[in-house]
């Protein structure tokens, strides 16, 4: 009910952090992960952790060719994708009033479009199997906004919108949309939070922790397995009860 | 070796599930033969794949009927 044998997956950003814990767990459930970091040593190390069930690959999210050339890759060595957890993800915090052009655009195109770009790409052979499965990795502050985050937050409220509209489009070819929002979990993405932020952050949160990537993995394969097939267009919040929506 | 027309008709009854004398030539593939626009883009999948090209996007939103297909298929399969 939760094997995921024979299937292949790609995980965007499974360097480190989230996208890593995600490509093990999806392994250790017997599918063949395709890690993606955005450089070869990355790809190299993604490769060594991942063994016999699973390589390594160079993707830029936010560069539509290298979108396509690596999932007609795959596509040819392996034969389709079944799985796409679109993991990578970016955060370039400021107020408002002093955010960049570029500190907007980059947030957008690498959280955002490259949702966009991937999908369209692994849609024609989901089709054609009658079967799928996307998770789109979003965020707690999606839901409920953050102050210094407009550019995150919007990105990561838009990728909910996207989730649901594809998941009416294509729930009758067998493929499912969802996304899964993490609350604060350990990551290098919250490395550079102060001792202070982390002070206030946890007593926000009713579990009194940070997540572990793993917790958010657990969320992911469950929506890529075989028990999942009747859930579409959801977001499951994993965040310690710091915000039940 | 069928022709292009029967190839191209033998796609439509698969992939929308119609009967074969349903498949006139005038007929709208939406309008007339109960297909959405997921299964126009699906028919338009299974017509690459049969005659092995590549319809751009702006060309398959213009193959709307059953003539529409055969043409198109037609006059790219003479180049
Ligand atoms: N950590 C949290 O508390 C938290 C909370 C809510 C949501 N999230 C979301 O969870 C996801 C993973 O976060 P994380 O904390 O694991 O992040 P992380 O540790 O900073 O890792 C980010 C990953 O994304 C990859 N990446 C960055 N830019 C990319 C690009 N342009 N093209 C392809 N890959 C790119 C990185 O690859 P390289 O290693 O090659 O740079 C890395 O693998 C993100 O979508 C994030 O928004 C995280």
């Amino acid at each position: 009910m939760f094997s995921l044998n024979e299937q292949v997956a790609l995980v965007t950003g499974a360097s480190r952090g989230i996208g890593r814990a995600i490509a093990e767990s999806l392994a250790a459930q017997g599918a063949f992960v395709i890690g993606t970091a955005t450089s070869a040593s990355g790809a190299d190390a993604i490769s060594a952790y991942l063994g016999d069930q699973g390589a390594g690959m160079v993707l830029n999210v936010t560069d539509a060719e290298s979108v396509n050339q690596v999932i007609s890759d795959i596509q040819k060595t392996h034969g389709g994708i079944d799985i796409l957890v679109n993991n990578a993800g970016i955060t370039k915090d400021n107020l408002l009033m002093r955010m960049k052009d570029e500190e907007w655009n980059d947030v957008m195109s690498t959280n955002l479009t490259s949702v966009f770009r991937t999908s369209k790409a692994v849609m024609r052979g989901m089709m054609k199997k009658r079967h799928g499965r996307i998770i789109n990795i979003g965020s707690v502050v999606g839901t409920t906004g953050n102050p210094g985050q407009t550019n995150y937050c919007a990105a990561k409220a838009g990728l909910i919108g996207f989730t649901k509209s594809l998941a009416k489009e294509i729930a009758a070819r067998g493929v499912t949309v969802n996304a899964v929002a993490p609350g604060f979990i350990d990551t290098d993405m919250t490395q550079a939070l102060t001792d202070e932020q982390k002070e206030s952050i946890f007593s926000g949160i009713p579990a009194a922790r940070l997540g572990k990537p793993e917790e958010i993995a657990a969320a992911v394969v469950f929506l890529a397995s075989p028990a999942a097939a009747y859930i579409t267009g959801e977001t499951i919040h994993v965040n310690g009860g710091m915000s039940m929506v | 070796m069928s022709t292009i027309e029967e190839r191209v008709k033998k796609i439509i009854v698969e992939q929308l599930g119609v009967k074969e004398e349903e498949v006139k030539p005038e007929a709208s593939f939406e309008n007339d033969l109960g297909a959405d626009s997921l299964d126009t883009v699906e028919l338009v999948m299974a017509l690459e794949e049969e005659f092995e090209t590549e319809i751009p996007d702006e060309e398959a939103e213009k193959i709307r009927t059953v003539q529409a297909a055969i043409d198109y298929v037609t006059a790219h399969s003479e180049e």
